[in-house]
């Protein structure tokens, strides 16, 4: 394996930099998911059928909870990216693991909300705006999930290996992951719960 | 009991009861053979484990054949049903199956691997890489099509088949109107086969991006990869629709929602629209990759680089773009109004300027080229004049006005089979004929394969020509049958004349195979057709590490240049290769895929959610492997390549 020195831990052996340019393109294909998911949305979300509408069940404080606790979690895997690139291990996993307690946080405030709507007659089943709000949200959602098994996942192996060039490849996919379900939450924040307040 | 009345066929007949005992015999004869021939072993290290590409697009070409002949006993059921007014031969239930599963395996099980069998040998060869991006992966996406084509595939005999098109428009395909398990068959195997697809994109985008022999820039590339790089930028952009699409398809018959009903604010039309908006751009995944097979050949056999390098790769890149703006053709009378139509209706007319070009650069191509007809050339040369016949039918659809006349007739059948066929099928048989050398270092007979050609050829006129007419005259598709009186009898019996005509072509096929393996010379050289790409520089059969030497390049035909003009392609000398290992898990893996998909189909949730834990647990597996591949040394490349030398 050749590792070139000049280039950060990540991105030193060809093999790490075909992984990065490969989740990138994954990347592009996640864009479509959501954005078919999104038109799928501004579709449905007046069909509401006999079920409440989204300013009917919408409430701000869960939602702004969600937004602050994961945006965060942006900056602290941002923080843990760049523990990395100095070699500081420890601050590293720590920064994963305060990164991956804010996603289970929000995980959880977004299981309430789920559970809430079902208790005020807003489930999967009510109607066709019902199904796609909780469908988008749903896989959001979905994904914050296997992004907390998975970081686990690298958590034990950075602090079982070490930074290498393998562990510091995975750790730093995992962020972009992370960035990108924060950049999809943005657009939920703004287009599914403001919008849908106003 | 009552648990296994599930699994009963809703509407039995003897010719499913045949099938189940013929599957059951077939299965019994494999697993004997294998034990008494002893060749378990042998299967699972050379095959279900393998990550080498060439082999992996082996298995894509062997299920690719198999899917066929299955698609094609359909064809042939369908075309016998219609031959004679009033025929008793299929009942409606039945022949409304016949036309699902037909349409689905053809496009997604036969045309969608057969293109990926291609991609998968041709493309590293083709750049000189040693292997795809991502090895591993490519065998997971392999396995998940195999086993999601092999879940659709025993819906007919299993809790019966989807029977609402392959289009599988809703409401029809909703749970009030198609009450058995075929349309969850239809949701789930198709996911399974399209995240294999999804990740295969991802994986030859990376590969050509980044693995290309030094000196091929993209301009250098043969078209076969651009075509692929174009076909995989499609791929990556509309798999993700379906995806969503098939879950919501999937939330409606199995947990009752409603995005596709007529009740409660659902709307049946959003799925029209996603489905054509990952179908057009899907068209256009099958018959990109078969025009760069044609640009291949036809340089190849004309003896002449290709005319208007540049505009082919430009035209391929328009069509690509305008394969996402064209998609409500597909539903022109469903309302959308004049002004949406008529711009839909432009979009679709201007995708036949791209082709036009290139047909056009084929032409030119063959203009004063020293043409040589073998069989893969032949298939290119009818391609030209029948393709034309099914692209000029498409632009007649694409007036939306006029559609009114056509929407849902044979006409609109003949036009896509006489798009496809000549397009797509005609492409990968010459694909197929001409880099069969490379994969299994024999070539098949050129006398066999030149009937074929023809036979296939006039038996495709022969079938869907009939149609152009019958559907100008009012005969709708997907009816079982007609009454004498429409007098639409002679035209139909001339097709199923033609339909026998395509079957025996393709038996031919295998009986060619079978000839070749046994009679054609293995001392052929490393370059039979005289070609021009890399991968003819290599040895025939392919070493495992494709070049022993990465080769150097420095114009598009590497190779050609190499003969003719002294180009130097391997500078330096043997150094140890870097190679993959084999893994069990992208096996194992799709076949919990399998049960996941099985158990979801029949609502089955304590063996889907073991499943689900399934299919993470080999994720977490792969997330914690230590796997750093093995290196083939110095004196084992020198070994190998002395051997084949001897042996080309």
């Amino acid at each position: 394996m050749k590792i070139d020195h000049s280039l950060p831990l990540e991105y030193s052996t060809e093999e790490n930099r075909l992984k990065i340019l490969g989740f990138w393109i994954f990347l592009g294909a996640e864009i479509m998911l959501f954005a078919t998911l999104f038109a799928s949305y501004f579709t449905l979300v007046d069909r509401t059928g006999s079920g409440p509408s989204g300013a009917d069940i919408f409430e701000i404080t869960p939602v702004l909870i969600e937004t602050i606790v994961l945006l965060t979690s942006s900056f602290t895997i941002g923080l843990g990216v760049h523990a990395m690139r100095i070699g500081n291990k420890k601050a590293m996993l720590s920064f994963f693991a305060i990164t991956l307690l804010l996603g289970a946080g929000f995980l959880g405030v977004e299981i309430y909300e789920f559970v809430h709507y079902a208790h005020i007659g807003a489930g999967i089943q009510t109607s066709a705006f019902t199904a796609i709000l909780l469908t988008t949200l749903g896989t959001h959602g979905a994904h914050v999930t296997l992004g907390l098994l998975w970081g686990t996942a690298i958590i034990l192996q950075v602090k079982k290996r070490g930074l290498t060039p393998e562990t510091a490849n995975k750790s730093f996919i995992f962020s972009l992951y992370w960035h990108f379900l924060d950049v999809v939450w943005i657009f939920i924040f703004s287009f599914v719960y403001l919008k849908g307040m106003m | 009991m009552e648990f296994f009345e599930r699994f009963a066929i809703p509407h039995p007949s003897p010719a499913i009861y045949a099938s189940m005992v013929a599957i059951a015999l077939t299965m019994v004869a494999i697993v004997a053979g294998l034990t008494y021939f002893k060749k378990w072993g042998y299967l699972w290290r050379e095959w279900l484990t393998t990550v080498d590409h060439k082999r992996i697009g082996i298995m894509y070409l062997i299920s690719a054949l198999l899917m066929l002949f299955r698609g094609g006993a359909d064809a042939i059921m369908l075309r016998a049903q219609l031959a004679v007014p009033e025929n008793k031969l299929l009942d409606a239930q039945h022949y409304n199956e016949i036309f699902t599963t037909h349409g689905i395996v053809m496009i997604l099980f036969m045309a969608m691997p057969f293109i990926i069998a291609l991609m998968n040998f041709v493309v590293p060869l083709q750049i000189g890489a040693r292997d795809v991006a991502f090895p591993r992966l490519n065998a997971l996406s392999f396995w998940l099509f195999f086993m999601g084509a092999m879940l659709l595939n025993i819906s007919f005999v299993v809790g019966g088949s989807p029977d609402a098109g392959w289009t599988s428009y809703f409401p029809l395909a909703g749970t009030e109107f198609s009450e058995s398990v075929g349309s969850n068959y239809y949701m789930i195997a198709i996911q399974i086969a399209g995240i294999g697809t999804l990740m295969t994109g991802v994986n030859f985008l990376t590969t050509i991006l980044r693995m290309r022999a030094p000196g091929m820039t993209l301009m250098k590339m043969p078209m076969f990869t651009w075509s692929v790089l174009v076909t995989n930028v499609i791929i990556v952009f509309a798999f993700p629709v379906l995806t969503v699409l098939l879950a919501m398809g999937t939330f409606d018959r199995l947990f009752a929602t409603h995005f596709f009903t007529t009740t409660n604010g659902g709307m049946d039309m959003l799925w029209a629209n996603l489905f054509w908006v990952w179908g057009h751009p899907e068209v256009y995944i099958l018959i990109l990759p078969a025009f760069g097979v044609y640009s291949e050949v036809i340089s190849t056999f004309a003896r002449r680089n290709l005319y208007g390098y540049k505009s082919m790769v430009a035209s391929m890149v328009l069509i690509s773009l305008l394969s996402f703006l064209v998609w409500t053709h597909h539903f022109f009378t469903m309302g959308q109004g004049a002004l949406t139509n008529s711009i839909f209706s432009i979009t679709t007319m201007a995708i036949a300027v791209p082709t036009g070009v290139k047909i056009f650069n084929w032409l030119l191509t063959l203009w004063k080229g020293k043409i040589e007809i073998t069989t893969p050339m032949l298939y290119s040369l009818l391609f030209i004049p029948l393709f034309t016949i099914g692209g000029v039918t498409g632009v007649m659809l694409g007036m939306s006005a006029a559609d009114y006349q056509y929407h849902n007739t044979m006409f609109l059948v003949a036009h896509f089979h006489m798009v496809i066929i000549p397009g797509v099928v005609f492409a990968m048989l010459a694909g197929l004929t001409y880099w069969w050398p490379k994969m299994f270092g024999f070539m098949l007979n050129e006398r066999i394969g030149k009937w074929t050609a023809w036979i296939i050829g006039i038996s495709t006129l022969v079938a869907f020509m009939p149609m152009f007419f019958s559907g100008l005259d009012g005969q709708a598709r997907r009816m079982y049958t007609y009454s004498e009186s429409t007098g639409y009898g002679p035209l139909n019996m001339i097709s199923f004349i033609g339909a026998v005509g395509l079957a025996v072509g393709f038996v031919l096929i295998a009986y060619n195979v079978y000839y070749s393996v046994r009679y054609s010379p293995r001392n052929i050289s490393a370059d039979p057709w005289d070609a021009r790409s890399l991968e003819w520089a290599t040895h025939s059969p392919v070493p495992e590490y494709n070049f022993a030497i990465v080769p150097q390049v420095d114009s598009s035909e590497a190779f050609w240049d190499a003969k003719k003009k002294g180009h130097e392609l391997f500078k330096g000398e043997y150094e140890k290769i870097h190679m993959p290992n084999n893994s069990g898990v992208p096996f194992l893996m799709s076949c919990i895929f399998f049960v996941w998909g099985f158990s979801l189909v029949f609502s089955m949730w304590i063996p889907a959610i073991a499943a689900t834990i399934g299919i993470l647990a080999c994720m977490a597996h792969r997330s914690f492997e230590k796997d750093h591949g093995r290196y083939i040394s110095v004196e084992e490349v020198e070994e190998t390549e002395s051997k084949l030398r001897g042996a080309s």
